[in-house]
């Protein structure tokens, strides 16, 4: 385990997202196998999915998969590159600034239909 | 626990401590492309509210996408729930905790995983419904 500033941080975000993202896939799993039951009953469940509020939690979910899929790269290069360990606070800083520029985008399109901002992916073909 | 020469610490015993850590990175590695892939074509190219009935039964006609979810699924449930294994490892000590919570791990496990696939497997779509859902 990490002692220390930062690398504890970065260590105690890759476990609270890591559980977050299980939550989700559980919650998702099931919302999935709705399509056995029908295209009512699973779309009734994908109206859910474009509701405002989950789109903004929808935000969270996107945030954490980011974070702990970029945040574990550099877990490995610290596990397999000998000179990571001198170099984890600096890819720690490269992690949190991969991780915003690459959730900015995708924020932009979660968000977008809400305000009617031009996706190009939604049913009104904007 | 030994240190490996030149790299990080790591379990070198060689027991299932040793496979799950193996585990994590190499599931790891699978799932960056897997999981953010999927996030993209679910709520970048494709809003959420478009990933209705309709195109599941389209894109589920070709058993490509089945793989990939199947594939995506069972990385996930393993990589997530041998994580949350550790968690409960390290901060559940007292042995009657420990079997229950770790027992309803092992079991949830089985069950998401059978759900799953399971779906993957029968699922047999139909071009009906509306492409997009609207709000109500």
């Amino acid at each position: 385990m990490y002692k220390g500033q930062s690398g504890m941080w970065s260590w105690l975000l890759h476990r609270v997202s890591g559980l977050g993202i299980l939550l989700f896939l559980l919650v998702h799993i099931v919302d999935i196998s709705l399509l056995n039951f029908g295209p009512n009953v699973y779309n009734e469940g994908i109206a859910l999915f474009g509701t405002v509020i989950v789109r903004i939690v929808s935000l969270g979910l996107i945030a954490g998969v980011l974070y702990h899929a970029f945040n574990g790269v550099r877990i490995m290069l610290i596990d397999f590159w000998p000179k990571g360990a001198r170099y984890q606070r600096s890819m720690f800083a490269i992690v949190m600034i991969v991780t915003i520029l690459c959730f900015l985008p995708m924020a932009y399109y979660v968000i977008g239909p809400i305000f009617g901002l031009p996706t190009g992916n939604t049913a009104s073909g904007m | 626990m030994r240190v490996s020469t030149g790299y990080g610490p790591r379990p070198a015993g060689g027991g299932f401590e040793t496979f799950s850590w193996y585990f994590f990175r190499i599931s790891g590695i699978g799932l960056i492309f897997l999981a953010i892939i999927h996030l993209i074509l679910n709520h970048v190219t494709t809003d959420v509210a478009c990933t209705s009935y309709q195109l599941i039964s389209i894109r589920y006609e070709n058993p490509f996408w089945r793989l990939y979810d199947w594939l995506l699924l069972t990385l996930a449930l393993l990589h997530g729930m041998n994580g949350l294994r550790v968690v409960i490892d390290d901060y559940v000590r007292t042995r009657g905790w420990r079997l229950a919570l770790q027992s309803t791990v092992g079991l949830l496990t089985l069950a998401f995983f059978l759900l799953g696939t399971i779906t993957l497997i029968i699922f047999h779509g139909a071009n009906v419904g509306p492409h997009c859902i609207l709000n109500h």
